[in-house]
């Protein structure tokens, strides 16, 4: 160890991890279904896909976490967001691709994305 | 993937250690394996959590569930319910108390609300056995700043403004003694900074539990410590029975040696600093600081006079810092987060938290943090949960053998230096030994003393001998043999003893007995004048007797008695003979009728 940089490169690095360790009240839940239905329904790409784009945006204030039957099967995959303070957002029919611009209007920017509501499947 | 979605953090502490949690780690890899988990669930090993009597205890984020008491067999369900489908367990939930209602988050129970955890900071939140994760959470920070941008003298300034005060017992103001250590001159520049390891009081844990749960900040501290007196070389003496804390600490060292945080040229400052370990034997005189010293010389661990005192002249007869861990523990986190921030928490003369051992007759066994000045009422009944099965809280001993006992009708007395002293308890090193109705107050301090006397070193008179008379007198009296002048003496023999002893064991050795003396004499003179044990443990004072009226002859008390003690017809009272019982109890245990008392 030869400089204070060379130890915080190291404490950033580790920062992540350590962070989802921490209950942030405040902080916007994504809770994705994954009950059989949901897994079979393709779900965990979508999983995958929230993890990948909160990483990528460094979003701090963001927990990605799984759940079970939401109930609507016939929608699965389904994932829902949690603004504190908020009524709920449920977000169906979901694929890999359809997730950057949930991340990008909705936990960002505050827009929520209409199209891919429970409102807008019927 | 390549994200960690879920840690799933288990304590690997000594007390979760020996009710298996290395079994149920194993089970969680297995699990994790066979679900093809393993690249998005990290198992973490942490430290001690603090709630040891619920253990194992497991934590699973992000959803922060705790849960207690798992057994391995629990694993499979955790991982295919929790990890998989996201539904929380919630039969292994925390319960808390009478709470019908399960805590799902640990920072939402009583035990933790009230705590501000300082030393205790990583200790189950962190891997202590990844210095990454040390550094992670800030750590060598401090040292990296200490060493590249600060001199000894402001890094001692900031101790001393903190008015952080020794952990291990005495209090005497940590960085009064930098200060002296820093001043010291030494013939040929060499000094030491040592950390005591030594936690010898029964019923203290919180020194293991640093050790184990964030070894690398003892580490930071010690490496701090010696740029700020001038010191190359540090010792950590711990005793050999703690083997996780030991390993978990030559971890430590190596890894910080990998990084060049431990070595030559730190932070390309131009500083050195090595740290080794030295393993003590268990004794318990090797606590004390001259003793540790002589021990860690490879000499018998005996102590001697003071002074010099070891910041003049102490390890090789050079000036020697030494702290106890808890202390060390303090230290970054007053560097990084400010002195006048610490200096708030607690009272003006005791300032920070402190850590209990929290032991005895209590619900919640386990570790404690709470600033100074908390009072004890606190920690008994709202972290600690009160005394089981509806008993009545007695007293607590806090300081071990060394400390004295803090009666029910003092419960609201603040837990600081001061106010402790002014009862004729201490701090001590944190022990927290909870006694209820069912305690005899001589019997306890018979108890240290016997504990005593097989740890007294027996270098000096005082305490080899004037040990052994206490306890000869108190075992008189638990025996029905006292008289009040026996009482007296035993008043005598405590002075002198506190007075002539040469080291702090023997000096402080009749701390339990004065204070028991103080509190209850009461219950002295009941065991002298009316031969009575009113708790009911000294077993020549309690008789067992069977009440005719109750008694149906069902012979069963007479058939469990192991001395045949019990006589009687079948279908009519039975009787007890005294001369044959030996007060084991086992007829009243059985007694469906409950015709036996014991008085």
């Amino acid at each position: 160890m030869k400089s204070l940089e060379e130890l915080r490169a190291i404490r950033e690095k580790m920062q992540k991890q350590l962070n989802l360790r921490e209950k942030n009240e405040d902080s916007i839940r994504v809770v994705v279904g994954m009950a059989t239905c949901g897994i079979a329904a393709g779900a965990k790409p979508v999983l995958e896909a929230f993890l990948d784009e909160v990483e990528k945006r460094n979003l701090s204030n963001v927990v990605v976490s799984q759940t079970g039957c939401i109930g609507v099967c016939q929608l699965e995959p389904i994932a829902e967001v949690y603004v504190p303070g908020e009524e709920k957002t449920t977000y169906v029919r979901l694929t890999a691709d359809k997730v950057p611009r949930i991340v990008t209007e909705h936990l960002v920017n505050h827009r929520i994305v209409t199209e891919f509501t429970i409102g807008a499947a019927k | 993937m390549n994200h960690i979605r879920s840690q799933i953090l288990v304590c690997a502490g000594t007390g979760c250690t020996s009710s298996s949690s290395p079994a149920i780690i194993a089970a969680f890899q297995k699990e994790l394996e066979a679900q093809k988990l393993t690249e998005e669930v990290k198992i973490v090993q942490t430290g001690c959590f603090g709630l040891c009597a619920m253990g194992p205890v497991v934590l699973v984020y992000p959803e922060g569930a705790f849960y207690t008491h798992v057994k391995a067999d629990d694993v499979k369900e955790i991982v295919s319910e929790h990890i998989v489908k996201g539904r929380i367990v919630r039969r292994l939930l925390h319960k808390e108390g009478q709470d019908a209602g399960q805590t799902t988050s640990l920072s939402d129970t009583q035990f933790y609300k009230r705590q501000t955890r300082i030393a205790l900071r990583n200790c189950g939140v962190i891997n202590p056995e990844s210095i990454d994760e040390y550094i992670g959470t800030g750590g060598y920070e401090a040292l990296g700043r200490a060493l590249t941008q600060q001199t000894p003298q402001e890094i001692i300034d900031k101790v001393l403004a903190s008015g952080l005060r020794g952990r291990g017992g005495a209090g005497f103001p940590t960085g009064r003694k930098w200060q002296m250590t820093h001043d010291a001159v030494s013939p040929d520049g060499v000094k030491f900074v040592c950390c005591n390891a030594d936690e010898g009081d029964p019923g203290a844990f919180m020194d293991r539990s640093v050790l184990e749960g964030d070894p690398h900040a003892v580490v930071e501290a010690m490496t701090i410590a010696g740029y700020a007196i001038g010191a190359h070389q540090g010792y950590i003496y711990v005793r050999a029975e703690y083997p996780i804390a030991i390993k978990r600490l030559q971890i430590a060292i190596d890894q910080a040696r990998e990084y060049g945080i431990l070595g030559e040229n730190i932070f390309n400052s131009g500083f050195n600093f090595n740290l080794e370990l030295r393993l003590g034997a268990g004794a318990f005189v090797c606590g004390e600081e001259t003793a540790l010293m002589t021990s860690i010389e490879g000499k018998r661990g005996e102590p001697h006079p003071r002074p010099p005192f070891p910041a003049n002249k102490g390890l090789f007869q050079r000036p020697t810092l030494l702290n106890n861990v808890e202390t060390y523990a303090n230290i970054t986190w007053i560097l990084n987060e400010g002195p006048e921030k610490y200096a708030a928490i607690g009272t003006p003369k005791s300032a920070g938290t402190k850590v209990f051992a929290l032991g005895g007759k209590i619900t919640n066994t386990g570790l404690v943090e709470i600033p100074m000045g908390t009072p004890l009422r606190t920690i008994i009944e709202d972290i600690g949960g009160g005394c089981p099965n509806g008993k009545k809280f007695k007293a607590a001993q806090t300081g071990g053998p060394s400390g004295g006992c803090i009666p029910a009708s003092l419960i609201d007395t603040p837990m600081d230096f001061d106010s402790l002293g002014s009862i004729g308890s201490m701090i001590g090193s944190g022990g927290l030994i909870v006694m209820d109705e069912d305690n005899c107050m001589v019997d306890i301090a018979k108890f240290f003393l016997e504990f005593i006397i097989d740890e007294s070193c027996g270098k000096c008179s005082p305490c080899r001998i004037g040990t052994k008379r206490l306890y000869e007198l108190l075992t008189k009296i638990t025996e029905g043999e006292g008289t009040m002048e026996d009482l007296d003496t035993i008043e005598e023999l405590c002075l002198h003893l506190k007075s002539s002893a040469l080291c702090g064991l023997g000096q402080t050795a009749p701390n339990p007995v004065l204070s028991t003396l103080r509190y209850f004499r009461d219950e002295y003179i009941a065991h002298v004048v009316d031969k009575r044990c009113p708790a009911g443990v000294c077993k020549k004072l309690i008789h067992y007797t069977i009440d005719p009226a109750k008694c149906k002859g069902c012979t069963l008390c007479a058939r469990n008695c192991p001395t045949k003690a019990i006589t009687g017809a079948v279908k009519a009272p039975h009787t007890i003979e005294q001369e044959k019982c030996i007060k084991c109890g086992a007829c009243m245990a059985s007694c469906r009728f409950d015709a036996i008392s014991k008085h």
